[in-house]
């Protein structure tokens, strides 16, 4: 387990008494139970990675961090512009500021936009906060480089790539910003060694720069290199019965 | 000094472009829709989805102007007035804030083109309705949009009805955003079209949208044409909202049962 | 106006019983609604003021709005003078002038400068116009924007919020086509820098003379029943672009009869190999030169001789 350099220093996340089920209407109102009184907070420098069964809510509580999901119950502290923003109550323009500027997330699967080449792709979020488009395009390089992207590709909409590759240019994107929180949910799912290591690698730099993180990792050897923390999802797992 | 400049700066981000408050229609006894209250921020596209008879035609006409509301206030940040309910302004004024500030994509575009003048002077009849009066600055621009929205140059000159159904509605695009609009209202607009030619115009209009900052009203029953161009959902039923929120949270994770069966017949395609 | 004068003065007249119908053709009750609609029309220059056109003894087309304003305004002291692209001897014009001779006693002319009334279908005289003089247009369509938006509602808006936009969106297509402004007839001018309007089919070369006119300028549509008018001394502007500014007919000749160059020339085919010569389309101001001693290259023939020695 990794040892943080910034302890003591406030939480960037802070995850109070949350609770998630779902409800569907249209199949006679079944309630299906995740988590209730949850507790979490996560420390800049920090890398808490979920754990449980599969199927527990590990990616359920990732993404009702980032209000992808909406929370039955408690909140959802993140820090923006040097303030909590409670997640799970604030307006949907503030939501999206928050996710602009100050929370990143990777998935597994690249939202492919057609037509859009990879390049641009990767310097959008840095477009979209003012960075100067040759110093974007320049930071992409690198990061392109260093995920051993081949270069003729840069050019092309990441459409008919590989799943590996559009997992490397997913990956890009996400850390080519350095984000003060990022969630990570299996960014190493379908990369081969080298691009793990690599991977790991930029986490580690986020990291050391200070980034909170929180991570869903299949992969052991990446879960180990850099988790700083577990968080077992399973122990909050609601009962049938309390779900109201 | 430096503290009211950053103030003023706060107070300008923090300014609505659209102020939305308790907005109902009303024929007679019949709802057209009821207590409608948002906002909307420049640059912000919000969807708004339902199926036929949810409301949001009616909602989309009080809206941009066409159609004044039984009760509540339709705010927008106008260039000439600032924040003023458009209905409060004069026919004149109201009009002249439509031609400057607003553009208006319908689902049909022959009922947002002239189809006895040429696809170059449609595009082009925003600048002349703003003043300009100078033919080849006007004719540059034209031939600049037009190539924007990808469409042949060497048909400039040809009447609308010569174009297939996806060339009229890139013709109606460039039109509506010739003129840098604050604000466009897009009606269906790949509602007419075949699916291949739906998908590369909802492209188009994506990275327009995306490279323009361009703020926009989307009115669809189409939730996929919704996931791609909005950032914000509007869920409509029955005239009323039912849920509003971020659009991957509203699609992903809908709470209302009507938003529910929404998103589900989706995926059963 | 003469006629408002003169009115009391006539009532006998108009009843006598050597007269069948009223004075000037029209009951007085249409005259007065008539020339309520003018003054109104002089008051907002280049406005379009709704009338109760009335049938008139001549089918749409053949003036029946110039018509209804000559009978209005014209009283027995008047000079009438009637033309038709130019022309006074054409049959159109003859009819109207021999019409208004008979129901409203006036003199008529032919001399531009006599003329207290000018009923015109599509020219304006060359001889320019003088105080006291009324110009009476024959409009077929009197709202310039029609061709571009059918709607009658929302022309009427257009004119009310001064939306004139649309009007160049038609020059647009002109220079786009031809690479200039190329209309040449009817083309719409900015009354007192307010109104849009259509100067009825006059062609372009004569749009100059309604600017700071001092005759007035009455326009009468019969179908559309329209009435609308340019008061003397008003600010009229042909539409243009700043790199497409208005320009007139131009002719490399000059009239073949009276050597003119500055009137509006028409062409006149001699003969099936294609000879042509350019005569003033204004028949009065030609033959006024000619008698004034002015001659082109085929002065002293008259058209019909020049007919006669083509075809042998
Ligand atoms: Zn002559």
């Amino acid at each position: 387990m990794q040892q943080s350099k910034h302890n003591g220093q406030a939480p960037s996340i802070r995850v109070t008494n949350l609770k998630k089920q779902f409800t569907l209407h249209n199949q006679g109102s079944i309630e299906i139970p995740v988590f209730e009184s949850l507790n979490l907070e996560v420390a800049p420098g920090e890398c808490v990675v979920f754990v449980g069964d599969s199927g527990i809510g590990k990616s359920t509580l990732m993404r009702t961090i980032y209000g992808n999901y909406l929370a039955s119950g408690g909140c959802v502290e993140v820090q923006h512009d040097g303030a909590y923003v409670d997640i799970t109550k604030a307006s949907p323009h503030m939501v999206a500021a928050v996710r602009r500027r100050s929370m990143g997330y990777v998935s597994q699967f690249l939202r492919v936009i057609p037509r859009i080449s990879t390049i641009d792709l990767v310097i959008e979020p840095l477009l979209g906060n003012g960075v100067d488009p040759e110093e974007a395009k320049s930071r992409a390089v690198s990061l392109l480089r260093s995920l051993r992207l081949p270069e003729a590709l840069w050019s092309l909409p990441p459409a008919t790539f590989s799943g590996g590759e559009q997992q490397r240019v997913n990956i890009a994107r996400s850390f080519i910003r350095e984000y003060p929180v990022l969630l990570l949910d299996e960014p190493t799912a379908s990369l081969d060694a080298t691009n793990r290591e690599t991977v790991v690698a930029l986490i580690k730099a986020a990291l050391d720069k200070g980034a909170a993180m929180i991570g869903i990792f299949h992969d052991q050897d990446v879960r180990d290199a850099v988790a700083t923390r577990h968080f077992d999802v399973s122990s909050f797992k609601m009962d049938m019965e309390s779900a109201a | 000094m430096t503290m009211t400049a950053h103030q003023e700066t706060i107070d300008q981000a923090d300014q609505p472009l659209l102020r939305v408050r308790n907005l109902s229609k009303h024929y007679g006894m019949i709802t057209g829709c009821r207590d409608v209250s948002f906002e909307m921020r420049p640059g912000e596209v919000l969807g708004i989805v339902g199926e036929s008879g949810s409301g949001k035609t009616t909602l989309l006409n009080c809206l941009s102007g066409r159609l004044p509301p039984s009760q509540g206030r339709v705010e927008f940040n106008a260039s000439r007035h600032g924040l003023v309910d458009i209905y409060d302004l004069s026919e004149p004024d109201r009009r002249r804030m439509q031609r400057e500030d607003w553009g208006f994509v319908h689902q049909n575009p022959r009922d947002g083109l002239r189809m006895r003048v040429s696809g170059g002077a449609n595009v082009a009849e925003p600048l002349m309705n703003l003043g300009r009066r100078h033919y080849g600055d006007m004719r540059q621009a034209s031939l600049d949009w037009l190539n924007r929205v990808e469409l042949d140059l060497s048909r400039i000159d040809d009447k609308p009805r010569t174009y297939s159904g996806g060339m009229q509605q890139r013709v109606q695009i460039a039109r509506n955003l010739i003129h840098a609009p604050r604000l466009v209202f897009m009606d269906e607009p790949t509602g007419g079209l075949d699916v291949s030619v739906q998908a590369r115009l909802l492209d188009l209009m994506r990275e327009l949208v995306r490279d323009l900052g361009l703020a926009a009203i989307l009115v669809t029953h189409d939730m996929a044409v919704a996931r791609l161009m909005a950032d914000r959902l509007m869920v409509m039923k029955s005239g009323a909202v039912v849920e509003t929120g971020l659009t991957d949270q509203v699609l992903d994770d809908p709470q209302h049962p009507y938003t529910q069966l929404l998103v589900s017949s989706v995926l059963q395609i | 106006m003469n006629a408002q004068a003169n009115d009391a003065a006539l009532t006998a007249t108009s009843n006598s019983p050597e007269r069948y119908y009223t004075y000037g053709y029209l009951d007085e009750q249409t005259k007065r609604m008539i020339r309520r609609a003018i003054l109104k029309a002089v008051a907002i220059p280049g406005y379009q003021v709704p009338f109760g056109s009335r049938e008139m003894p001549v089918p749409y087309g053949w003036g029946t709005g110039g018509i209804q304003l000559t009978a209005a305004i014209i009283g027995p002291d008047d000079v009438y003078k009637c033309i038709d692209q130019g022309a006074d001897d054409t049959t159109n014009a003859v009819s109207i002038r021999r019409f208004f001779a008979k129901v409203a006693d006036v003199a008529t002319t032919e001399d531009t400068a006599e003329a207290t009334i000018i009923q015109s279908r599509h020219r304006i005289p060359e001889h320019p116009l003088k105080d006291g003089q009324i110009m009476v247009f024959q409009v077929p369509q009197p709202e310039p924007l029609r061709g571009l938006e059918p709607r009658e509602m929302e022309t009427r808006a257009m004119h009310a919020y001064e939306e004139y936009g649309l009007q160049y969106v038609s020059l647009y297509e002109n220079v786009s086509a031809f690479g200039r402004i190329a209309a040449t007839a009817g083309y719409p001018v900015m009354v007192d820098e307010r109104y849009l309007m259509s100067p009825s089919p006059i062609p372009k070369f004569d749009n100059p003379k309604l600017h700071n006119s001092h005759a007035l300028m009455l326009f009468g549509a019969g179908r559309e029943k329209r009435i609308y008018a340019i008061p003397p001394h008003t600010t009229v502007r042909s539409l243009d672009f700043e790199d497409y500014p208005f320009e007139t007919q131009k002719w490399e000749e000059s009239c073949a009869l009276c050597a003119a160059d500055d009137s509006y020339l028409d062409e006149v085919v001699l003969d099936d190999q294609g000879q042509r010569m350019f005569v003033c389309s204004d028949s009065h101001y030609c033959s006024d030169r000619r008698a004034q001693g002015f001659r082109g290259p085929m002065a002293g023939h008259e058209l019909v001789d020049i007919d006669k020695g083509a075809g042998q």
